[in-house]
């Protein structure tokens, strides 16, 4: 039944509560299952080889001592996996990437994979297996690979988006423009202008839990995995089609996630874990190294961005563009084109352009990192914003107060906003206590603002009651924040019944129709949209069994309070039927009460956060402290509180990593030298202040509480807050992310002379 | 793999001795579990050294000190005699890893892994401690920085291992300070780290001792910076001049963790502050 997915303004109850998340005793006690919790009968070890090289051919694969290993069962390598994607490019990238044809492209390709009946076998197997490469030139910087000297990692790729369109290989493979106005026109009315490049470096999303799975596919095609994924569904999809089986007889269990800011909505190992269990004839578990997480997952892109802004002397701005060059890694993306188009989100400009390169670089395939692209194109344009506020000598919040988005603004990647929260999130930021600290030496302060579009996308829920009236919705999004305890708020707030009568359940791929990945904050929006009508369908039918039960017409019963109550004077003889009644007479009146909705959850309503730090620079080790953190932004409609802060201070606190000190160091060789969290270093709760955050609510007129996604904005806003509160504290303009101590002592030198 | 807990030193020497594959000691294991893990070594045989009951053992008494190898690192801090003797090595003990790996983490263990970066090492150094050095053919006694002679590798034979770690007796006013750089605030390793030990006589420095951590291959000693201040009250010119000593003793490496001009530079202000602290605990005033 189709319902109304506008905003309402109804009032609530339960929603906006705290109330303990289902999944916290599980989780606390060890009784969760991860990835790597499952195990089945008979089940083998799966493990993977991967490629030492930056770039190579590899001219043989010798595999015949490994398959002779007693224990070893299956072997398998890139002519194991025939190419049954009809000629779509994008299918192929993603078996090329799971396992490596005749080149391997980045320091930790796959080149070939062995299933054995234990660890020590397999691992002995992979050792047996003899790989001949033939070393190729390759390059890993973002403006390196756009050089015309430099080598080309597909020979396939045409820039797209150029005209006349290339007829030779170039490592760009796409490029973007996204704006509106005459930014000539804009900059010649200019009374101040400031250009400046930046380097931001990769960073992992360093999600604690490894990629892990445990398959099953047996010689009737028919199958089962289980995996920590984002995406069962879209798993499902890209597997079967892969594999050549059949949708429907694939069925994907997402386990519990230990974390997945997006590295979880790609597959890596799961077709091989299947190809290998199709191969041997048994279930295999596969459990990445946190080296080879690092190694062969999605990283985010790392960038090289030129930024320019014009403004007046009253403090508008004329005109703003900038180019964005994000590497997406050895296979195509579209990372640079979320940069460009998120870049100016945040303001209202007449004369706007940006423009954006994907580059290929030998370096693993960039997978989705929060609000993926936006923090890189943020960094580079909020310094920007506060150099221009300091030449005019205006207020760096002020500037943005008077340069903001609004209601009607057009978006300078094209749409035009309705009620959005940039310019309330600011006055916040302006009126916030925060502000008022008083620095000390060495200290310094920045404020940045950041946007994210969000997803809705396709959703399918049940919602079921049981005999006692207890409640299980059951939803296709992956719980990745939280999720479970605000949708059980929703049913129980559209049901009127206590939060504690309601499970929610994340449904395998069998159990629901499609459900889109848990990407893009959609997991609360669009589920719990879905559930919001799937309980109104479930309500319909309380109150049917209700009417019936009194002998009266439907339309004379109203559902309030979690009870049937009949209406009119007429009527005034019935007492009320509660769920429980309704539901213990349910066997008896027509069987089980459920409720079902199928979505397409469009709406989903733009989030924008402006966040304020405080910081304190070592002058003599570059070492910075960060002080005080303040998150402030729109969360539309606040279902649990706790869950959106939680979703600000980790956006938050991931960005203080990579601001400070998260990257990717690769080697001369093309190696990756710090594959491990010893070198790669997110940060530790030590290095953190307690994240201070305020929610407001701007409804999204899309969707009938108001919500808006929450997850991801927060990454957006803290590389620039913390580069431009370095920038201020030691006086000298940050460039390149992130601000390392011995980067930070360098600027510093340099600035000395 | 063989894994052997045996219950006295000459057991456990006799089992090294014997093994003639890979070999490892163990004793907190936080360094051998994550290269085994990491596929970095496959040993034969591991001799736990844990179950030595005399080598758990940590006294303090006026003669010196005796750490035992199978002592974990945290129990250093909480003996409020030895923080009071020597806060400089506890408090290098003390920032190895994490509290939890403190926890079953020891300093021999943290000298036998032969980091140039380990925590404890310098500060041992500086503290003039002794290794107690255990084989098949009895016990010797050996300078902690004639242990380690680069990265990952020791100065001990097949069958040897360490029973104990000895700190000397204290002179009066006397007091030592361990400073290292990190980017992180823990679970970090040191990009380039300072040990000082002084003795004060009548407010002024009467010996002293620098040493600096992951600047080169091994620890080093740096004679220069600790003669500059000697005789003095760590007046600027003093300090600036060890500094300087420090600076051109560093012969450090570019690498992911810093580069050899900041290593460099980091190093002399590591040592400047160290021996500032080093000075006021023992009771000095500028």
């Amino acid at each position: 039944m189709p319902y109304e997915t506008d905003y309402t303004n109804q009032g609530f109850s339960k929603v906006g509560t705290r109330v303990n998340r289902p999944d916290g005793v599980d989780k606390v006690t060890g009784r969760a299952k991860y990835g790597a919790d499952a195990n089945a009968a008979g089940q083998l070890v799966g493990r993977i080889l991967r490629s030492p090289h930056a770039h190579a051919l590899i001219t043989k694969i010798d595999t015949s001592k490994a398959e002779k290993l007693p224990g070893v069962k299956a072997v398998l390598t890139g002519k194991d996996f025939p190419d049954l994607t009809g000629g779509d490019r994008g299918m192929m990238n993603i078996l090329e990437n799971c396992m490596a044809r005749g080149r391997a492209l980045y320091d930790g390709h796959a080149v070939a994979a062995v299933a054995a009946i234990d660890a020590d076998t397999a691992n002995e197997a992979l050792k047996l297996i003899k790989v001949t490469y033939k070393q190729l030139p390759h390059v890993t910087d973002v403006d390196e690979a756009m050089k015309p000297s430099a080598p080309i990692i597909h020979d396939w790729v045409r820039t797209t988006g150029v005209t006349p369109a290339p007829t030779t290989a170039s490592n760009v493979a796409q490029r973007t423009e996204f704006g509106h106005g005459d930014i000539d026109a804009g900059f010649a009315q200019a009374d101040v202008i400031i250009e400046k490049s930046f380097k931001t470096e990769q960073t992992h999303q360093g999600y604690i839990e490894p990629h892990a799975c445990l398959a099953t596919l047996g010689p009737d095609g028919s199958g089962e995995l289980w995996v920590t994924t984002q995406g069962h569904f879209t798993f499902r999809n890209v597997c079967a089609s892969l594999l050549g089986l059949d949708v429907a007889k694939l069925r994907v269990t997402a386990s519990e996630i230990g974390g997945g800011f997006g590295g979880k909505t790609h597959v890596w190992t799961e077709p091989v874990a299947l190809q290998l269990s199709r191969r041997a004839n048994r279930p295999v578990k596969l459990v990445m190294s946190r080296d080879e997480v690092f190694k062969a997952t999605g990283p985010t892109s790392s960038t090289s961005v030129d930024v320019k802004i014009g403004a007046k002397r009253n403090g508008k701005i004329t005109a703003a563009s900038a180019e964005l060059r994000y590497q997406s890694g050895a296979f195509p993306g579209m990372w640079a084109m979320l940069g460009a188009m998120t870049s100016f989100a945040c303001y209202d400009l007449k004369n706007v352009k940006s423009v954006g390169f994907d580059v290929l670089v030998n370096r693993p395939k960039v997978a989705a990192y929060r609000a993926p692209s936006a923090p890189m194109a943020a960094f580079a344009v909020e310094s920007v914003v506060d150099m221009v506020a300091a030449e005019l000598g205006m207020d760096a919040v002020e500037f943005r107060i008077k340069n903001a988005a609004k209601k009607g603004t057009k978006a300078s990647y094209g749409p035009v906003y309705g009620p959005i929260g940039i310019g309330p999130t600011l006055e916040a930021v302006k009126n916030h206590p925060h502000m008022k600290r008083k620095l000390g030496k060495n200290q310094g302060r920045g404020v940045a603002c950041g946007f994210w579009f969000n997803f809705g996308g396709q959703t399918c829920t049940d919602l079921n009651i049981g005999v006692d009236g207890s409640v299980n919705l059951t939803v296709g999004t992956v719980d990745v924040g939280g999720s479970r305890a605000s949708l059980a708020l929703i049913a129980a707030e559209e049901l009127g019944i206590d939060y504690e009568q309601v499970r929610v359940t994340i449904g395998d791929t069998n159990s629901l129709g499609h459900n889109d990945t848990t990407e893009g904050s959609r997991g609360t929006f669009s589920s719990g949209m879905a559930a919001i009508f799937a309980a109104r369908d479930a309500v319909e039918v309380l109150k049917q069994r209700a009417a019936a039960t009194w002998g009266i017409p439907v339309e004379q019963v109203v559902w309030e309070a979690g009870e049937a109550r009949a209406k009119g004077k007429q009527n005034n003889n019935l007492p009320p039927l509660s769920l429980k009644e309704i539901a213990a007479k349910s066997p008896r009146t027509g069987g089980p009460i459920a409720g079902h909705n199928e979505v397409v959850a469009d709406g989903a309503g733009v989030s924008f956060a402006s966040h304020m730090c405080d910081v304190e620079v070592d002058p003599e080790t570059g070492a910075t402290k960060i002080l005080r953190y303040t998150v402030v932004q729109d969360a539309g409609k606040a279902i649990h509180p706790d869950y959106v802060e939680g979703q600000f201070q980790g956006g938050a606190a991931q960005g203080i990593g990579w601001a400070l000190n998260e990257e990717y160091v690769y080697g001369d060789d093309g190696r990756l030298q710090n594959a491990g969290f010893l070198d790669y270093r997110i940060p530790v709760c030590s290095d953190l202040p307690f994240i201070d955050t305020q929610i407001l609510e701007i409804p999204n007129p899309n969707h009938p509480y108001g919500v808006r996604g929450v997850g991801e904005t927060s990454i957006v806003p803290p590389l620039a807050a913390i580069g431009n509160a370095v920038s201020n504290a030691v006086g000298v303009r940050m460039d390149h992310v992130p601000m390392s101590p011995p980067r930070i002592l360098k600027a510093i030198e340099a600035a000395q002379g | 793999m063989r894994f052997e807990s045996p219950t006295t030193t000459k057991a456990a020497a006799a089992l090294l001795a014997s093994e003639s594959g890979v070999a490892h000691v163990l004793a907190g294991g936080t360094d051998l579990l994550v290269r085994m893990k990491m596929g970095a070594t496959e040993p034969d045989l591991v001799v736990d050294i844990k179950r030595i009951d005399s080598l758990r053992e940590l006294k303090v008494t006026a003669a010196g000190v005796h750490i035992g190898a199978a002592v974990p690192a945290i129990m250093l801090g909480e003996s409020d005699k030895l923080r009071g003797l020597w806060p400089g090595v506890v408090e290098a003990a003390n920032l190895i890893g994490s509290d939890q790996i403190q926890g079953r983490c020891t300093v021999a263990g943290n000298l036998c892994n032969a980091s140039p970066a380990a925590d404890s090492v310098p500060a041992l150094i500086a503290a003039g401690a002794k290794a107690v050095v255990v084989g098949t053919k009895g016990k010797r006694r050996v300078a902690v920085e004639k242990v380690v002679l680069g990265p990952g590798r020791t100065s001990l034979a097949r069958d040897e291992f360490i029973e104990a770690i000895v700190l000397p007796a204290r002179a009066g006013k006397s007091a030592d300070a361990y400073l290292r750089f990190t980017p992180r605030t823990e679970m970090d390793i040191a990009v380039v780290s300072a040990a000082i030990n002084l003795t004060l006589s009548r407010g002024i420095v009467q010996s002293a001792k620098v040493v600096l951590g992951a600047v080169a291959p091994t620890a080093v000693i740096v004679p220069a910076a600790a003669k500059a201040l000697i005789g003095t009250k760590l007046d600027d010119a003093a300090l600036a001049k060890m500094v300087t000593a420090c600076e051109a003793a560093c012969n450090p490496i570019d690498d992911k963790r810093g580069t050899i001009e900041y290593r460099t530079k980091v190093a002399g202000v590591m040592a400047r502050r160290a021996a500032l602290i080093a000075f006021e605990r023992a009771g000095g005033a500028k």
